[in-house]
């Protein structure tokens, strides 16, 4: 059966060459420091299964330490000349666009279609699983058409993976942190201190103090799944449902939505928001957070209205 | 109290713009220490959830495909066809993305666009062509905006249109949690009510993006009227 553990391994190749093009890289003065970063990553996804909860703590510490202490750097050659694919460009056309559109139109087949072969397929990963192969078959037609050197992508796929950097493992450490959190009992400390702020008898009061703990505990978080389960056991269930008696598929579906405004506006929410700033060259990281409040703020508002006005009706 | 010591930790970090690796790690290592837990615990507990996490890394093997199409020019041409469109401006291009991520998550697509997938190697491109069609020569501050604007466009379609699929993570993660207070659910009943906001979100940002072509095509009005006036 195809699983989650294939699409593993081919990652783990792809983040192994992007460490052997770095080794070899003399471009780089910390070319070690990019090696080792993503020679572990490789690890990770290949023996991570086998390295055990500390193994892959460690794991974890080293990373940090390449990355947190300036360890990486970036390539100076390898940049394709600008004239070379303005002249690619007009010679393979559009034809471009259908090798790109591979990738996405292969997930959706792959999505739609595997879920009918459960023997063959892990049905719970058929999209990420469909994604990989859309990578390989993609690939395949580059090597056919264009005629590409055997090397040209993972040199290129370097070059990116070496422009997102640290930013790349964000969302995974992210993950990471809300466990230890949950191990702790944040959450229900902060649902402690949330339940104080809300005055007594108001249901306005206590659907504000919900729409914007969700939104304000996930800026916080990055990520509004770990946000979700402390507002919900701090207002949402005692106070919303219980005592002023609120639709529950409401309150939750729109209060998770309330989280992910939230989302929009926290460079915590990395893979999201700082990733895309790295991966288009922006020169202020928190470029695509500050394009985002003004979006995020009103969609908050309404929010807010919305379990106001459907929930309790 | 003291375990609130850790998000203390996070946003102080933040602000005095340490490395965010380096926070999380110290935030994880405070918040376990006034939890009473002992070192090996916390990094074990980092290292199991980091472990179950690494499908969230999946989506960097797309880089290899996306450098080499860029290394015949994926970039370049998509901005040749988008500045050989009449008619087309950086907000209706985005707002028809913005419809199509949209459309796309809400049928539980959400991988098949992505930053790395689109937004990077066509969205944004085409985004600049249009805006350079529009406003004559772009400044590098518009540029960055139009970028900005590309990458946020994704975020805003993706967030507002998955949760009206019925197996989300984020459904399935309110109907374990409400099933933990005894209220069951069908997942149909959580995701029907993600449809008000799926619509308030496209006019804000749709409204937004109008405001852009305004104030792109703006600039353009003003420097033909200013070369009238010369």
């Amino acid at each position: 059966m195809i699983t989650l553990t294939w699409v593993y391994i081919l990652a783990g190749a792809a983040f192994a060459a992007f460490a052997l093009f770095n080794l070899a890289d003399k471009s780089n003065p910390r070319r070690l420091g990019n090696a080792a970063f993503w020679g572990l990553m490789a690890a990770s996804m290949w023996v991570g299964d086998w390295l055990g909860d500390f193994g892959n703590g460690l794991l974890v510490l080293a990373l940090v330490a390449i990355a947190g202490f300036g360890g990486l750097g970036k390539t100076k050659g390898n940049d394709i000349p600008d004239a070379l694919k303005q002249e690619r460009a007009s010679r393979y056309g559009n034809g471009l666009f259908a090798v790109a559109l591979i990738i996405p139109a292969t997930a959706l087949a792959g999505t739609l279609l595997f879920k009918e072969y459960p023997a063959m397929f892990d049905v719970k990963q058929v999209t990420l699983i469909s994604l990989a192969l859309g990578v390989l078959l993609a690939l395949g037609v580059g090597y056919a058409w264009l005629r590409a050197s055997p090397s040209l992508p993972l040199s290129q796929g370097r070059r990116l993976m070496d422009s997102v950097g640290w930013a790349a493992i964000l969302p995974q450490m992210l993950a990471s942190l809300g466990a230890v959190f949950a191990l702790a009992g944040v959450g229900d400390v902060v649902g402690g201190v949330v339940q104080q702020a809300i005055p007594e008898g108001s249901l306005l009061g206590a659907v504000i103090a919900f729409g914007l703990g969700m939104a304000l505990f996930t800026m916080i978080m990055g990520n509004a799944f770990a946000a979700f389960p402390v507002m919900i056991a701090a207002i949402g269930m005692p106070l919303l449902i219980k005592q002023y008696h609120g639709d529950p598929a409401i309150i939750c579906a729109i209060g998770m939505l309330a989280g992910f405004c939230g989302t929009l506006m926290t460079p915590m929410a990395a893979n999201f928001n700082l990733v895309p700033a790295a991966l288009l060259e922006l020169k202020d990281e928190n470029a695509v957070v500050k394009t985002q409040v003004a979006t995020a703020l009103p969609l908050l508002v309404v929010n807010i209205a919305l379990i106001y006005f459907l929930a309790f009706r | 109290m003291w375990v609130l010591l850790g998000i203390a930790v996070i946003v102080i970090g933040f602000m005095l713009r340490f490395n965010p690796l380096l926070v999380i790690m110290a935030s994880a290592a405070v918040t376990g220490m006034s939890a009473g837990l002992d070192i090996h615990a916390i990094i074990s507990a980092f290292g199991k959830a980091f472990n179950d996490a690494r499908y969230v890394s999946i989506v960097w093997i797309v880089l290899p495909v996306i450098g080499m199409l860029e290394a015949f020019g994926l970039q370049e041409r998509a901005r040749g066809l988008i500045s050989s469109l009449k008619g087309a401006t950086t907000g209706r291009l985005l707002t028809g993305y913005l419809l199509l991520r949209q459309l796309t998550a809400a049928l539980g697509l959400t991988s098949i666009a992505g930053h790395p997938q689109t937004v990077r190697p066509l969205v944004a491109p085409m985004a600049e062509a249009a805006a350079e069609t529009q406003a004559g020569s772009l400044t590098d501050d518009q540029r960055e905006e139009v970028k900005a604007y590309s990458a946020a466009t994704d975020n805003v379609g993706l967030f507002f249109g998955e949760d009206i699929f019925l197996a989300i993570g984020s459904i399935l993660l309110m109907k374990g949690l409400l099933e933990q207070y005894g209220i069951i659910l069908e997942p149909f009943q959580l995701s029907v009510w993600a449809i008000p906001t799926a619509i308030a979100a496209f006019l804000i940002h749709g409204f937004r993006l109008w405001r852009l072509d305004r104030r792109l095509s703006g600039r353009l009005a003003a420097s033909a009227d200013a070369g009238t006036a010369a």
